[in-house]
């Protein structure tokens, strides 16, 4: 997984050419440390398709901000610059992360 | 199917894990299934206080996390299988128990539910689209995107008290918005509260609907309990946004069993043994009616399941 931060997160997800997956997380996020490895497994499966990167949001709080992100876990995939896919919180399940993998690759073949 | 396991838990928060160091030193066969984080609600919490024999004073502050990852690590050295999959479905009137995840059906001759509880939201308007956007039940996970912002705390117990105290780490001012005139919290907290500059109170009022055009947070319509009274809070000019963190109690995460055992209020009823309705059913921490819902009294409802679970197997009752 590739590690953001405030200076690169433009150039990496913003502006980059293919679909990227962020997973916003955050010191002390209990349930975010509960979740990272599932996102780690889902790199393992979808990794060639989509690139996979992850953003300590307590080093970068403005920047989550403007993204909307004020709760913890995130997991967002972006496209074009674009947020297209969210799981926020609760919904940021494996299960969910997987579904919402599975979705967007099914919609590209 | 390989294998049918003496005893399946689901839900590995304290009473889970009570029960699984129990039943790992009995012997028996034991599979414990968590959805998400171990220790559920308490690892979310900043400070326990009140788990006796557990780190609390000047310098030997322990958080909820902390605490529950020994107990992960003290269940899980007797032999206690785990699994990470959230449970969809049961079959719990035969004697075999039919535990179904997405990935299988697991079979075990007993079940102990100890799937907790989780935050009872406010039931207000905008709430559920300003979750994670300026709503929050988690002050440790969301806490420091309020820094120097305002914060507004939902309830007077112990639970939204302390948090409220945690938040002022945070926040440029907290306050506890409170539908009664007094704190329910224990007196202790109240005086950290009540001493704490940071912290300011809104009594007898209620929030009706919570509002942000731009997609964050930034004003609430508050109603005054005693004069029914409505008006609207609005976010500083200059930041534009701030927090609502809410704590006004718990509600049983019973849905997978309602119909199958006996409950309630939502809540399971069991014997003084943890014994539900169905024979090899038993429910142990705060998805059981009962008086005190606290990390103590739910490490005793799991040692007490565990136990009748390995009695009830030995005497052959059940299994």
């Amino acid at each position: 997984m590739f590690e953001l931060d405030k200076n690169n997160f433009e150039e990496e997800v913003l502006k980059a050419t293919g679909p990227v997956l962020v997973d916003f997380y955050g010191n002390g996020c209990v349930p975010c440390e509960a979740l990272k490895p599932h996102i780690l497994r889902l790199e393992e499966e979808y990794g060639d398709r989509i690139r996979f990167t992850g953003l300590n949001t307590s080093n970068a709080r403005r920047l989550a901000i403007s993204q909307r992100i004020l709760g913890l876990p995130v997991i967002a995939i972006y496209e074009n610059g674009e947020k297209t896919g969210e799981l926020v919180k609760e919904d940021a399940s494996p299960e969910a992360v997987e579904d919402m993998l599975k979705e967007f690759c099914a919609d590209r073949t | 199917m390989e294998k049918i396991y003496d005893l399946i838990i689901i839900g590995a928060g304290p009473a889970g894990l009570a029960a699984g160091l129990y039943a790992g030193r009995a012997r028996l066969d034991t599979l414990l299934i968590e959805k998400g984080v171990d220790g559920g609600q308490i690892a979310i919490t900043d400070e326990i206080e009140n788990y006796p024999g557990g780190l609390s004073g000047p310098g030997q502050k322990e958080s909820g996390a902390e605490l529950v990852a020994r107990m992960t690590a003290q269940c899980t050295q007797f032999g206690v299988e785990r699994l990470s999959a959230n449970v969809t479905k049961v079959e719990l009137d035969g004697v075999i128990k039919r535990i179904h995840t997405r990935d299988g059906i697991h079979e075990a001759k007993a079940v102990i539910i100890a799937t907790g509880a989780h935050p009872r939201p406010i039931g207000c308007l905008g709430e559920e689209e300003f979750t994670g956007r300026g709503v929050s039940y988690c002050a440790t996970c969301d806490g420091s995107f309020f820094e120097g912002l305002e914060v507004f705390v939902i309830g007077g117990g112990d639970t939204a008290v302390e948090e409220a105290i945690y938040l002022t780490k945070f926040a440029r001012k907290v306050t506890i918005v409170h539908r009664r005139d007094e704190l329910r919290a224990v007196k202790s907290i109240r005086e950290r509260a009540f001493a704490n500059e940071k912290i300011d109170f809104m009594w007898n009022s209620v929030v009706t609907e919570l509002h942000g055009p731009e997609g964050v947070l930034s004003a609430m319509t508050v109603k005054d309990t005693k004069t029914g009274e409505e008006r609207k809070v609005e976010a500083d000019e200059d930041d534009g946004m701030f927090g609502v963190f809410v704590f006004i109690g718990f509600l049983p995460n019973s849905e997978l069993f309602e119909g199958l055992v006996d409950m309630e209020h939502h809540y399971i009823l069991t014997d003084d043994a943890m014994r539900t309705n169905l024979p090899g059913v038993y429910a142990a921490g705060d998805i059981r009616k009962k008086p005190l819902r606290q990390v103590v009294t739910a490490c005793s409802d799991g040692a007490v399941a565990a136990m009748q679970v390995e009695h009830d197997l030995a005497s052959g009752r059940i299994g």
